[in-house]
């Protein structure tokens, strides 16, 4: 997909200034932040699984290569089969592999960012090979052609009349006069419209959750149930997982889903929680005749060892970006790439380069809600703090920011200097305040009087009235 | 013979660059405050500011220079102590992480950073202050800073202390620990986006139906009292320490009207 992270600013403006977006945005607050409130506050040890959830996925990632390969010995053993995949181009050319073995035509898809990250579908079209999303908000972001713009609720930013639009368009076989005022209508359409394509498909790919080392299982957390018929009802299952997915056994599998959905929406447990061992077995009543397994790197290995290990403890569940200032002000296609949010501004400048992801890191307040509620602790502001001086040491930040930084610290550095210039500037600045004790408009400080009022000084600096104040004492006990 | 100040606590008062340079009456309510909860307070000169803007800006070299001449000019002090939940944080959590690789200054720093506390918590949590005794007649509204709601765990404290002002009644914003949009150079660097989210602050602040704002942080205050300005409301700003110390005479945060 194309990335327009560079230019995250403009695509800032722009998503200000769409009435439908904002519209869309004003429902995070009931959907997520609220309900996920609820949920942590109704489980006592909810910080304690939070923690222990932190310390399965640092184990993990510490022993990750031992983990992965016996995580691939089980699913050899259970008759699937392993693909590694160093890079996004590898993981398209496998799964295209397998659909020419299988002579594909028409693959089904369960949610997946790991496909989105790999640009899985634009891939296979231009190879003549139909993607059907069926995920609700996928399915809906599909008909847009658009990308995702949250990590859980793909279609987070569309309104409920625009989907009706939508579907109207791609749907013009069914009656035009058919009612899709309601969110259970449409539902009912997309369930029809999908159905259908469930039986054409020879091939289903879905992400993963999480992969079990102790089973070889692939994990997927679905409220649809789209997900379970995209692997059980074609002959081929492919899942596409990144190697960060896996942990040691199910007793941790179940240990982080307490945390994941109560993370995400809220639920104590997703509607669907699946797990998948190889392919059907003899007795089997359904499940595909191969299962495979594409384990992405993708750049995730060179985050090992260095200050953004830890965010390879992300387990996708979105609570950073619900919380997020700055997600609420543009919502996610602003980001620019896969990933929005904070989590994005981390993985983002990892994954395609701070040189493209630049923006991401340093667009944040530094507000930390994301870390107080992320299930896996994960160190979001750290770490962007850390691409910060990544992108300073390497001088990539504007050349003003530099000078004006530089000529700061300066003056900053040298306590005698900074009293004395702020002793002659402040007197001044607090003149031309005047009456008001405010200015509306102020040389070099547009960027704040563009928007608000800047408060003028009140007078002198608290550290001239406080030496007077000091040497007005010692006179007078002299 | 006795003598009291024998036990008095050494306190050095970190002004913040914001207090001195815009507001430094916030300044001297803290002065106030600390000597009225049982210390001496001394403001060494060779203080300037925190750091964050450098350490914010991943400018670690110059962010170093400036927490080592702070932490030079505070020593000897039992506490240092700050009007700022954000200054506060920096100095208390960041400083030590600036010398992750520097055996002697993280001791340092350390050794700093554990004498550090921001004003309210110090009055309330270190001289355990359970009253003031100012009064002032307002129906306030509470605004939770970032750094100091989330690094310092800074939300309670404030609150009991302004009970006990007389002539107060507190009506809580919704969301009173959503950011307010400031976040430093943030909101100079991406305008835009610090307009919408203080934009919203203001809404809540507008609907909690309180005609004086309070917070713990002179950024955030002078960004939510900016926009409150620029949108012509009556509501007026101020920094918590300006209330409990009594100091209500002057002009509020961007003026009167």
């Amino acid at each position: 997909m194309e990335v327009t992270s560079p230019t995250f600013k403009q695509n800032a403006v722009h998503a200000l200034a769409d009435a439908q977006l904002q519209k869309a945005l004003g429902n995070v607050r009931a959907g997520f932040i609220d309900k996920r409130r609820k949920a942590a506050d109704a489980l006592p040890e909810f910080d304690a699984l939070r923690d222990a959830a932190r310390d399965i996925k640092d184990h993990t990632l510490a022993h990750l290569d031992l983990y992965l390969e016996a995580y691939e010995e089980k699913v050899t053993e259970s008759g699937g089969q392993v693909h590694w995949a160093e890079t996004a181009e590898d993981a398209r050319r496998i799964v295209l592999d397998i659909c020419r073995m299988q002579n594909a035509r028409t693959v089904t898809k369960g949610k997946s960012m790991i496909t989105e990250e790999i640009a899985l579908n634009d891939f296979l079209k231009l190879a003549g090979i139909k993607a059907v999303e069926t995920d609700l908000g996928e399915y809906i972001i599909q008909l847009r052609n658009e990308h995702p713009s949250h990590i859980i609720a793909p279609a987070v930013h569309v309104n409920k009349d625009q989907v009706e639009a939508d579907f109207r368009r791609a749907h013009d076989y069914l009656p035009a006069d058919r009612d899709l005022t309601e969110p259970e209508t449409l539902l009912d359409e997309a369930r029809r419209v999908l159905r259908a394509q469930y039986f054409e498909a020879e091939i289903g790919i879905t992400g993963a959750n999480f992969l079990v080392a102790e089973t070889g299982s692939s994990v997927i957390v679905t409220n649809e149930g789209n997900g379970d018929l995209t692997q059980l009802l074609p002959r081929v299952h492919i899942v596409v997982a990144s190697i960060e997915k896996i942990v040691p056994t199910l007793n941790d599998v179940s240990q982080i889903l307490r945390v994941l959905a109560r993370s995400a929406t809220g639920q104590d447990m997703s509607v669907y929680t699946t797990l998948s061992t190889g392919p059907r077995r003899k007795g089997d009543p359904d499940g595909p005749e191969q299962y495979h397994v594409i384990l992405l790197d993708n750049g995730r290995t060179s985050m090992l060892g260095t200050e953004f290990q830890d965010m390879l403890r992300c387990i996708r569940c979105g609570a950073c970006m619900n919380h997020c200032p700055v997600y609420h002000a543009v919502g996610g296609h602003a980001y620019g790439w896969v990933y929005p949010g904070p989590m994005g501004a981390v993985l983002t400048p990892s994954l395609i380069g701070i040189d493209q992801g630049g923006h991401l890191p340093n667009a944040s307040t530094f507000c930390g809600r994301c870390e107080s509620v992320c299930p896996m602790r994960i160190p979001l502001p750290k770490m962007m703090r850390h691409w910060r001086e990544r992108e300073f040491e390497r001088g990539l930040n504007p050349a003003t920011q530099r000078y004006g930084l530089k000529i700061w610290a300066a003056f900053a550095k040298r306590p005698r200097l900074y009293n004395f210039a702020a002793s002659m500037a402040i007197p001044l600045l607090a003149l031309f305040g005047g009456r008001k004790k405010r200015f509306s408009f102020l040389p070099l400080a547009g960027g704040w009087t563009r928007h608000r009022d800047l408060p003028a000084p009140e007078s002198r600096t608290f550290m001239q009235q406080w030496r007077e104040r000091e040497s007005g004492k010692q006179r007078a006990a002299a | 013979m006795s003598d009291s100040s024998q036990a008095r606590p050494k306190v050095g008062l970190f002004v913040t660059c914001l207090v001195d340079l815009f507001r430094p009456q916030i300044g001297f309510a803290a002065v106030k405050l600390i000597e009225e909860a049982g210390c001496d307070v001394a403001v060494p000169m060779a203080q300037t500011c925190c750091g964050q803007p450098a350490y914010n800006s991943g400018d670690n070299a110059d962010a170093r220079e400036i927490a080592q001449n702070t932490i030079r000019a505070f020593e000897g002090f039992d506490y240092v102590v700050a009007p700022s939940g954000s200054c506060a944080g920096m100095l208390k959590k960041h400083y030590p992480q600036l010398f992750a690789d520097d055996p002697a200054w993280r001791e340092r720093a350390e050794a700093f950073s554990a004498r550090v506390h921001e004003l309210v918590s110090f009055l309330t949590d270190v001289m355990g202050v359970g009253a003031v005794t100012a009064r002032h007649t307002a129906t306030i509204t509470y605004h939770d800073s970032c750094s100091g709601l989330r690094e310092l765990g800074i939300a309670a404290q404030p609150r009991a202390l302004l009970a006990s002002v007389e002539g107060l009644t507190l009506k809580e914003m919704q969301d009173p620990d959503v950011c307010c949009g400031f976040g430093g150079t943030f909101c100079v660097k991406y305008a835009d986006i610090s307009n919408a989210i203080v934009e919203k602050k203001t809404q809540t602040i507008e609907a909690s139906g309180a005609d004086l704002l309070l917070a713990g942080d002179l950024g955030c205050l002078m960004n939510m009292a900016g926009k409150l300005k620029r949108q012509g409301s009556a509501i007026e700003a101020r920094h918590v320490a300006e209330v409990l110390a009594g100091m209500t005479d002057t002009a509020p945060i961007g003026g009167k009207g």
